[in-house]
């Protein structure tokens, strides 16, 4: 359903995404694209709902090409890394502007719940916590069923109670068979939940494959090692591997 | 745009910000009436604060608005909604509630000490259409200096430096120009410089509908006998129209291709 070609784009002098070739089509599984700050997986992410524009190469979401069109985001729900919104406006507000926006209603009233955001939902935004901004951050997110579902460090702010309803969250819509794309810098989540791992190094996939590849090509016991053991393996052009080479063949589309 | 424009406005009518900037030109209007109970007065002394305040006002709040919201345009940006929309819509509902806080701000006071029975109705819009439009004009350059420049610190100080040049820098350079040339016929060349300032524009609009145009002297005749007519009416309305459209097309412009 996403399908990335040769995509290239830089800031400046600053190359950030290098010829990235990829492709996420399986229905029920979350995809966690790790790397380190700076990788590009932001911007990969932002190239998809079309908020970046790449230098060159091709997006492909749902069949079609993405350039220049706007109608696709209606079946991608985002969840963005910051969750900051106009704040004069009130929570109930917010929640019906974005469904206005949409232009057709979501489901907000369950995971408003969930969250026990009731007694929120009459107060501006500008008075509530990171973590309760977060909470409706991710209301906004998730109401609607949409196939494809794209979060930015979800975690952001948010109390243990919250974590374990988000991974529930995440859990029934991978078994409704969503594409979920997920960034991270919580290796636990990704431990978790993630079935496969994309891992981003200097603009370019470097590995990619499910969780427990990763952790037996570094004979790792944990996600966290087995990427420490990936960067500095990379790291380590004169020890006689190849800077850069992937360790795992990339799935290309 | 409609939708953006709606919760931009929204928003912003419940800002302290815009309350604050309202109220003071409650407070100022309701002041110089005390003050003097002269309506043609009053509206001289607004004139010179409405000309400087309002671009310099309008300027601040469109950068302020833009780096404060830029999180939420991203998520504005994820929605399926085309950007031409997003930031039109918002730069709508900037200037709009601007030029709504100004309107009444001023209009209240005015129609309280009995405005609509006053010969002076046409001269009083006449400069709340000016502030309008002045609000339109900066708010639009700000936002586009803002949309152009992600360093805030330089976005500020470039939106500033736009307000500093309009408001005091060209008028200086003029008089500067005017006094080195004294010798040659100037009056065409300052009716010329005129329309390339928007705040300059508005000002010579405005005073000569007011009795005070005597005092402008040679100059100011060769301004009436232009801006007077009303082709000259409407070649200073479409200059201001080109102001406001301007940064409107730019904006869009920048929109389209940026990254965010």
């Amino acid at each position: 359903m996403i399908a990335i070609h040769n995509l290239n784009k830089s800031f400046g002098r600053l190359g950030v995404l290098k010829g990235i070739d990829c492709c996420f089509d399986q229905g029920g599984t979350i995809s966690a694209i790790l790397g380190p700050n700076g990788s590009g997986k932001t911007t990969l992410i932002k190239s998809i709902l079309g908020m970046v524009l790449p230098d060159s190469g091709r997006i492909e979401v749902f069949g079609r090409d993405i350039r220049r069109q706007h109608s696709y985001r209606d079946r991608i729900s985002y969840l963005p890394q910051i969750a900051r919104f106009p704040e004069n406006l009130r929570v109930h507000e917010l929640i019906a502007m974005v469904q206005d926006l949409h232009k057709r209603p979501g489901r907000p009233e369950p995971l408003i719940h969930r969250f026990g955001l009731e007694p929120w939902l009459d107060k501006p935004l500008g008075t509530l916590s990171g973590g309760t901004r977060q909470k409706v951050n991710l209301v906004l997110a998730f109401m609607y069923d949409n196939p494809i579902l794209i979060l930015d460090e979800p975690t952001a702010g948010l109390d243990p109670v919250a974590i374990i309803r988000l991974k529930e969250m995440l859990e029934e819509a991978r078994a409704a068979g969503k594409i979920i794309l997920l960034t991270t810098h919580i290796m636990s989540l990704v431990e978790d939940l993630a079935d496969e791992v994309v891992f981003l190094l200097d603009g370019q996939v470097r590995f990619r494959d499910s969780v427990a590849a990763l952790k037996a090509a570094f004979d790792a016991a944990s996600v966290e090692r087995a990427i420490a053991s990936l960067l500095l393996q990379n790291g380590h052009a004169s020890s006689g591997m190849q800077a850069g080479a992937p360790v795992s063949e990339p799935s290309k589309c | 745009m409609g939708k953006i424009l709606k919760y931009t406005l929204y928003d912003l009518l419940r800002s302290r910000s815009l309350l604050f900037y309202f109220g003071f030109y409650l407070l100022f209007t309701f002041g110089l009436f005390w003050l003097s109970g002269d309506l043609q007065k009053v509206l001289v002394s607004l004139m010179n604060v409405v000309l400087v305040l309002v671009p310099l006002i309008a300027t601040m709040f469109g950068v302020m608005y833009y780096y404060n919201s830029r999180e939420f345009t991203e998520l504005l940006l994820a929605l399926p909604l085309p950007r031409r929309d997003i930031f039109l819509g918002q730069y709508a509902g900037l200037a709009g509630s601007m030029a709504l806080a100004l309107l009444l701000g001023v209009g209240v006071p005015f129609l309280l000490y009995g405005l609509a029975a006053s010969a002076l109705v046409g001269q009083f819009l006449l400069l709340l259409g000016a502030g309008v439009v002045l609000t339109f004009i900066f708010s639009g350059m700000a936002f586009f200096i803002a949309l152009r420049n992600d360093n805030r610190i330089r976005g500020f100080g470039l939106a500033i430096l736009v307000w500093l040049l309009f408001a005091v820098a060209y008028d200086g350079a003029l008089l500067l120009a005017l006094a080195l040339l004294r010798d040659y016929p100037l009056e065409k060349f300052a009716l010329g410089a005129s329309l390339f300032n928007p705040i300059d524009l508005s000002r010579i609009l405005i005073m000569l509908k007011l009795d005070v145009a005597a005092l402008m002297g040679f100059t100011g005749a060769v301004f009436r006998k232009f801006l007077g007519t009303g082709l000259g009416s409407l070649v200073a309305a479409a200059v201001l129209l080109l102001w406001v459209l301007g940064p409107l097309g730019a904006i869009r412009m920048v929109a389209e291709k940026k990254d965010f």
